[in-house]
């Protein structure tokens, strides 16, 4: 007998892991939600069928969308988390002693149960008493915030479906009003590689260049995710990422990491040609 | 043959039965099912070209109906709680015109609010029937006008005895709805009948704790957009009668204009949403209402924003109105509603309904999900964070009472000259001018130009209004009376 989960990564590339058993399956209100256990990526979640995240290359994601706008910013106390049910950003949010609040709008409260309960190695932190959940669609949410926070983290799943209010002009215009003189907002991004992703990926960067001041893009290479090669937007009121940033003061806090390093942070932001032309056409 | 009940729909089924039946095509239309033009095919989808049929005789004959639309028109008819019911395929605005049509012939009165839609005023340039027209009430706030005051309606009828009819606008685009029972009774015990432009009403059919329906409040015709509210496709409309009107008089004259190939997809589209909102009106209608609230709410939380509801009810010209509308003042943060519309689409991605002056209209229904909601009122809120300024230099606008000289078929076909809009004052213009939508006049042939309409006209281009109406496409000049 052999189990395979396919997703579709374009009508003509599909990407198979071959799965030992299904841990989960069930529906929300907003999606379906799956748990499969593998023999080469561990535990994965799926949501409507997309790889959310597998147990073996998750902490590229989570390190990435984490502790590049907490190493940048100074002092980052208070902190919302968008998405990210699954708890990876907390996990590595919670990490950081200067951190005094972790907001947490999940629109689905099911995936945070679920991860709870089948996804320990990135749910283990969900209990710190510093993240409030709030479990409500974070368009809404973030509607009502005005100069609160000091980071802001989209966790978004893709431009369609109940991510969708995520990639749009009028979520990144309330982020900047919910960020503080200073803050940050750093987004999942997409892929510029198949055409699809790439053209979402231009639309939201377009949206956010037109949002904040400064506005980044850097990369990292993640193996389940479509192409493998992913981007995520970091925007900001003040601080630039490369030139603002003091590699040495991320270094005496001693957080180790499996991916992320005072180099590679620099390095990220240096991307192929294509893919700054493709970033140059919608600026 | 078994009875037929609302879980039919006879025209659909005829359609299915038909595509089952693989009927060799050798008349028109010429695409035969799509073949013959594939690009067009591939674009709209075989299943659509394919019920792109003409009328024959397992389909009927919208023009002389004695079998499937027939059927079909009969359980429309109960559905809607009326005597008899049309489909028709030239939009509502045939059926206003239908209807006018059917009540006058040239030279006859008819009673109706200034405040129509432009298909009313062009049924009295085609019948050369005279209107008399109720001024509506207007809310100096918000600048929009209102329903008909019964005591105006009164007023009317007793200065206009030998008027032959009263229309009704009812809702309007805004949600506000007359005094329809009443109105009704007076023009009855006057001998005449009542026409009801119930475009922006078909829910109020089906859904529970709308205003009354035309037929229940026993008006004698009603034009209904089931395209709007009730799902069907753009065009599609209905038009009811009440057990005085003589349906099949009305049929000729809705056959004087109406096409002889009427579109079957625009019937089956009838068919099929009459079905679904006889069987689940109620809690469709309960789930649109429920988005609209919500919205509601949200955007009165922002701030600055007026999304007005039931509050403004005064027993009179707003005698009710219908929750499922969202209509939004937005002067207050320094925007006309037509600029709010413009960023809403240019800066958000979001298209609405229309923008006048002072207000803006979200069409709200159940084909909208809870995120777009979320979606519309953040961006509400982000055009008053990046866009609001103090509301000072803005136009206070109200609705204009226009001051009819002429009648309107007499206007336009009238020997006229076109002058520059700013020599025009004084002169009686022999068109249109309207903002579109809502497709409501600002002046009509056979109205006096004044400096306020030409100060109001200028307003209005210059806030980005799609105006519409004139020989001139670009509304520099008007065609006055000679």
């Amino acid at each position: 007998m052999e189990l395979w989960f396919t997703e579709r990564h374009t009508p003509n590339v599909n990407f198979s892991i071959k799965v030992d058993h299904q841990l989960y399956s069930g529906n929300s209100e907003f999606q379906r939600i799956d748990v499969f256990d593998s023999k080469e990526f561990g535990r994965f979640l799926t949501l409507d069928g997309y790889m959310m995240l597998t147990e073996k290359d998750e902490f590229i994601y989570h390190e990435m969308i984490t502790h590049v706008p907490m190493a940048v910013h100074p002092n980052p106390r208070n902190i919302l988390v968008i998405g990210a049910g699954d708890g990876g950003v907390v996990r590595e949010l919670t990490r950081y002693t200067s951190v005094e609040s972790i907001d947490l709008v999940e629109i689905d409260e099911l995936v945070v149960e679920v991860s709870k309960k089948y996804l320990p190695t990135t749910a283990c932190r969900l209990d710190d008493e510093r993240v409030h959940i709030y479990y409500e669609d974070g368009v809404k949410f973030i509607r009502r915030c005005e100069n609160k926070y000091d980071v802001i983290i989209v966790d978004s799943t893709d431009p369609f479906g109940p991510g969708e209010g995520l990639f749009t002009k009028e979520f990144y215009g309330s982020c900047f009003k919910a960020l503080r003189e200073d803050g940050i907002m750093v987004n999942q991004h997409e892929s510029p590689f198949y055409a699809e992703d790439a053209a979402a990926m231009q639309r939201s960067h377009k949206r956010i260049v037109e949002s904040f001041p400064i506005s980044r893009v850097y990369q990292a290479h993640i193996p389940t995710y479509p192409s493998g090669h992913w981007l995520f937007g970091f925007a900001s009121k003040k601080y630039h990422p490369v030139r603002d940033y003091e590699p040495t003061k991320w270094s005496m806090l001693g957080i180790k990491t499996k991916y992320y390093n005072t180099k590679l942070h620099c390095g990220a932001f240096a991307l192929p040609n294509y893919v700054e032309e493709m970033l140059r056409d919608v600026e | 043959m078994t009875e037929l009940s609302q879980v039919n729909a006879p025209i659909y089924e005829a359609l299915r039965r038909f595509r089952r039946m693989r009927v060799v095509p050798f008349d028109v239309p010429g695409h035969k099912r799509g073949r013959g033009n594939m690009e067009l095919t591939e674009f709209l989808g075989e299943d659509c070209m394919n019920v792109d049929v003409n009328s024959m005789k397992p389909l009927d004959n919208l023009c002389h109906p004695v079998s499937v639309i027939k059927d079909a028109e009969m359980l429309a008819a109960q559905a809607f709680g009326a005597a008899n019911a049309f489909f028709m395929v030239g939009g509502t605005t045939s059926a206003v015109q239908s209807m006018i049509m059917y009540a006058c012939k040239e030279g006859d009165k008819i009673i109706m609010p200034r405040n129509v839609h432009r298909s009313a005023i062009n049924a009295l340039i085609l019948t050369g029937a005279v209107p008399v027209y109720v001024n509506p009430d207007v809310n100096k706030q918000l600048g929009i006008a209102l329903g008909m005051s019964v005591s105006q309606v009164e007023q009317a009828i007793r200065e206009n005895p030998d008027a032959k009819a009263i229309m009704v606008n009812n809702p309007t685009y805004y949600g506000i709805c007359s005094d329809l029972s009443r109105i009704t009774e007076l023009a009855h015990a006057h001998g005449m009948l009542v026409l009801v432009d119930e475009a922006h009403g078909t829910h109020f059919y089906f859904g529970d704790g709308f205003p009354v329906t035309a037929m229940a409040a026993g008006a004698d015709i009603a034009s209904v957009s089931m395209h709007k509210s009730g799902g069907s496709l753009t065009q599609s409309s209905f038009l009811l009668m009440g057990e005085r009107v003589n349906a099949d008089y009305m049929r000729q004259v809705i056959n004087l204009t109406q096409t002889t190939s009427a579109s079957y997809l625009l019937l089956s589209s009838l068919d099929i949403s009459r079905k679904r909102l006889a069987l689940s009106g109620k809690e469709i209608f309960a789930q649109t209402v429920e988005m609209a609230e919500y919205a509601r709410s949200e955007i009165n939380d922002i701030g600055g924003y007026y999304a007005y509801s039931r509050e403004l009810i005064n027993g009179d010209s707003i005698f009710d109105f219908d929750v499922s509308k969202l209509s939004v003042f937005t002067l207050p943060v320094g925007l006309a509603g037509i600029e709010v519309y413009d960023l809403l689409r240019d800066e958000y991605d979001i298209q609405i309904e229309f923008g006048d002056i002072g207000n803006i209209l979200a069409y709200i229904s159940v084909g909208d999900r809870k995120r777009d909601i979320e979606r519309l009122i953040s961006a509400m809120s982000e055009i008053k964070r990046r866009f609001g300024r103090t509301g000072a230099d803005m136009l206070s606008h109200e609705y204009i009472a226009p001051v009819v000289t002429e009648a309107p078929r007499k206007a336009f076909y009238a020997d006229k000259v076109s002058v520059p809009l700013e020599e025009s004052a004084g002169k009686v213009c022999t068109e249109f001018v309207m903002c579109y939508p809502p497709g409501i006049p600002i002046l009509a042939p056979g109205e006096l130009i004044t400096k306020e309409i030409i100060e109001y006209i200028r307003y209005a281009k210059e806030k980005g209004c799609q105006m519409t109406g004139t020989e001139d496409i670009n509304i520099e000049r008007l065609n006055v009376l000679k």
